[in-house]
């Protein structure tokens, strides 16, 4: 289980969380929505330690990762899986080692063994042949299954995905949530996704919660969210712009 | 009452106060990268096949360019001295001169001036785009020390590298002020390298050789540091690589003076 509790967090002078209270249970898929710049990626980042609050408390498990020493927070971090939203693979290594680089690095496992691992998670999300590749050579949705991949090696508890399906086109961006979806139920995981993407939101969640000027202002499962009654939410997931008086300047 | 003139004053005092402290705080980051460097140096010997391969695209590619400088500043030096000597001082004098100035200066400083430009930048510039494109945030998220797998054994590297690059800048240094002077000179070759035995002592070695390590150490945290600081896409990377150049060159010159206080 995660709890999130009263997480400030600034850049410069710009306040992006002012108090986010969230608690994630375990097995649950929760989808974090918000507009583009809101904080979505931020309040992700605190969940595995990648950003530092300015107070508030992120507990995975019951521990306190806000507070953990770095040998502490590795060993919470290893529970986690990340895809990030350009998948953020290592350019220099192939699509195997990129897979494989955390099992090398935290288990003793032997070549062939892990070898048989990469082609399972690779398996998983039906990429299995492209070991030798670069990820240069991939296109968006490949690089995006290969993160997926690389983030399952570990076997986490957690899965975070990052816009999982922004930047591909809405047959890649549908397969991408069936990916989730499946990976969800075969792997047994929480998942949480931070997205803009309301398709994908409401097919991959069983919850979820809105951020907004920093708060969290609304949680309910993806049909209350599409009946809810609350304006901000109700335009957002619409796709309704404020009604505010556009200026046409003649040039 | 403030004048215009005071409110300049003013104005100076504030930029500089300001300008003075940003570069405490940044000194004091590379301080503790420094110290986690350290704390992590194991990983050398655990990830010996990083440390290996950094050696090998730090150290062995950057021979060419390294010998390159070398040769010609021997050559320079050679031909410089010739000219400056001649009707002073005897000639035999020159092959020691030569020899003192590039093991004691312009091996380690030069060697260590090119080193910034070629691998200081290129460490910033690698780890500035890994930062920007969420590489460095992936490895951490997979619980890997990002200064463990891309600062250790890249400094790790230079540390050791950076002499062994100089004993060979100055080894064809001296050969080519060798050639150029016996060659184009006029001098005989027994003038040239007679005395260089009379005036070899360890200490000068050591001396240089320390140099280096202390340019080779200095320009890679400069460049790991500027690289896992780097900010905003293409444009931060491209000012990221500058900056690293900038102030690698910048301390490898103040630390060439310090030590040269300090050893001599």
């Amino acid at each position: 289980m995660i709890e999130i509790r009263s997480l400030y967090k600034s850049f410069r002078d710009k306040q992006v969380l002012r108090g986010v209270d969230l608690t994630i249970e375990n097995g649950e898929s929760i989808t974090i929505i918000g507009q583009s710049g809101c904080g979505k990626s931020v309040l992700l980042k605190h969940l595995v330690g990648l950003l530092q609050p300015e107070s508030g408390a992120v507990i995975v498990d019951g521990r306190n990762i806000t507070t953990a020493k770095r040998k502490e927070l590795y060993d919470i971090r290893k529970r986690f899986g990340v895809l990030f939203q350009g998948a953020a693979l290592f350019d220099s290594m192939t699509v195997e080692e990129n897979v494989s680089l955390a099992l090398r690095t935290h288990t003793n496992q032997e070549t062939e063994k892990i070898a048989q691992r990469v082609e399972e998670c690779l398996t998983l999300v039906s990429m299995n042949g492209t070991q030798k590749l670069k990820p240069a050579e991939l296109s968006g949705g490949m690089k995006k299954r290969v993160g997926l991949a690389r983030a399952i090696a570990m076997q986490p508890s957690y899965i975070l995905y990052d816009e999982p399906t922004t930047g591909l086109d809405p047959i890649t961006a549908d397969s991408i949530n069936d990916l989730i979806i499946h990976l969800n139920h075969e792997l047994n995981v929480t998942t949480v996704v931070v997205t803009h993407d309301m398709v994908s939101a409401y097919k991959i969640s069983n919850r979820i919660v809105m951020l907004h000027k920093g708060q969290i202002i609304f949680s309910g499962t993806p049909e209350e969210t599409q009946h809810t009654t609350i304006d901000i939410v109700h335009r957002f997931v619409t796709g309704q712009a404020d009604e505010q008086p556009y200026v046409i300047t003649r040039y | 009452m403030t004048t215009p003139f005071s409110s300049i004053l003013l104005g100076l005092a504030q930029e500089f106060g300001r300008r003075t402290l940003s570069f405490l705080i940044e000194l004091s980051r590379v301080t503790q990268l420094m110290r986690r460097v350290f704390v992590e140096i194991d990983g050398v010997v655990k990830d010996r096949g990083l440390f290996i391969k950094e050696c090998v695209t730090l150290g062995v590619n950057s021979l060419p360019l390294v010998l390159l400088v070398g040769i010609f500043t021997g050559a320079v030096t050679g031909w410089q001295s010739h000219y400056q000597l001649e009707g002073y001082m005897p000639f035999d004098l020159i092959g020691p001169g030569v020899w003192k100035s590039l093991m004691l200066e312009l091996g380690p400083a030069l060697t260590g001036l090119v080193i910034a430009g070629r691998v200081s930048a290129s460490i910033a510039a690698e780890i500035g785009t890994m930062k920007v494109t969420e590489q460095v945030d992936a490895l951490e998220s997979m619980a890997i020390s990002s200064v463990r797998y891309l600062a250790v054994p890249r400094i790790a590297a230079m540390t050791v590298m950076m002499p062994i690059l100089v004993i060979q800048s100055v080894t064809i240094g001296v050969l080519g002020a060798a050639f150029v002077l016996t060659a184009l000179m006029g001098m005989t070759s027994h003038q040239f390298w007679g005395l260089i035995p009379n005036f070899f002592h360890l200490y000068d070695i050591f001396a240089g050789l320390l140099k280096s390590v202390f340019f080779g150490l200095s320009a890679s945290i400069i460049g790991c540091y500027i690289g896992f600081r780097t900010e905003g896409g293409a444009e931060g990377v491209g000012a990221a690589t500058i900056t690293a150049f900038v102030w690698s060159c910048i301390t490898i010159l103040v630390l060439d003076f310090l030590l040269a206080m300090i050893l001599f």
